[in-house]
């Protein structure tokens, strides 16, 4: 089990996009990860407030729901994205890290059920949440 | 009664060419990805132009499926943004130069996203276009498709509500 985790942090690290967006995985394993994403000026999406762009949200949502699949104790190997739904509650905080929960809560031999959180500072109140389905795929 | 005489098509297509890329260019998320738009008409074709760092699956390799939602959303929100803007920017109200300056001109903030995934993204530019399922005073509902090699063939497709900007009161 652990060298799955340690493959998963390996697999996760070593996507490009991942590290063009500056993402690090700060936890992972049964299921669940939890990705970081600093603060960048190259992601914003409003120049006029500074706010980052919904789409780098997204992308950090995404991640860190396959690496939730990944490291789930019944997952054999990858995971491919089906569909993904993201409600945007507010929009981050300028200057932020955003901190991306995720929690594999249902798997079965074929699909994998996802939901998760995007944080930035204020621990109260959401910036974004996620549900998705994904892949499950052999070894 | 005549007709007044139309503009001569240069002006027509440099006013729309310059307010368009205002609008694109202002973004440093969409020079992040690298998106581009092609205009016809007021119809908008968004380019994701490939680039390495846009790999999600570096075996397959396929863009990453979070890339894909991003390309999406951003042609969702430059097509509404530009119908929404095209009467004001025809009219002359809007000059290319106030798009990203003016801070009575904001973007629609996306309330929901969801995207199917059909094919995994190949490693080369993809191409989407967004329609306009409801446009209306505070609330907008897109659908957008997703392409590459094959327009038939669509790699991703998604639907998204927006929280349209509301026109500042009169009242200032």
């Amino acid at each position: 089990m652990v060298d799955k985790t340690v493959l998963a942090r390996q697999f996760i690290e070593a996507i490009p996009h991942a590290r063009a967006l500056g993402l690090t995985l700060t936890h992972i394993g049964e299921g669940e990860a939890e990705i970081t994403m600093p603060y960048n000026a190259d992601l914003i999406g409003d120049p006029r407030t500074g706010v980052i762009h919904g789409g780098a949200v997204s992308a950090s949502l995404d991640t860190c729901c396959g690496a939730a699949v990944m490291s789930h104790p019944a997952a054999p190997g990858g995971t491919a994205t089906i569909d993904l739904r993201i409600d945007y509650m507010r929009a981050a905080t300028p200057g932020q890290t955003i901190t991306t929960r995720a929690t594999c809560y249902h798997i079965t031999r074929n699909v994998a059920f996802v939901r998760a959180t995007a944080m930035d500072d204020d621990q109260d109140r959401p910036v974004a949440t996620a549900s998705g389905a994904f892949t499950v795929e052999g070894k | 009664m005549a007709r007044p005489r139309p503009e001569p098509m240069q002006v027509v297509k440099q006013r729309r060419d310059a307010a368009l890329k205002a609008l694109v260019e202002g973004v440093p998320y969409i020079r992040f990805l690298n998106i581009s738009f092609d205009r016809r008409g007021d119809e908008l074709t968004s380019v994701l132009n490939f680039d390495e760092k846009l790999i999600g699956n570096p075996f397959l390799p396929a863009i990453h499926g979070g890339v894909t939602a991003a390309f999406l959303e951003v042609t969702a929100v430059i097509t509404l943004s530009w119908e929404h803007l095209f009467p004001r920017i025809e009219s002359g109200e809007i000059d290319a130069e106030d798009i990203i300056s003016d801070h009575n001109i904001r973007f629609p903030k996306t309330i929901d996203f969801t995207v199917d995934y059909l094919r995994s993204g190949l490693p080369r530019d993809a191409y989407a276009r967004a329609f306009i399922s409801r446009a209306g005073r505070r609330y907008a509902s897109v659908r957008v498709e997703a392409w590459q090699d094959n327009h038939a063939k669509l790699f991703a497709q998604a639907t998204g509500h927006f929280l349209m900007p509301q026109e500042p009161s009169a009242k200032g």
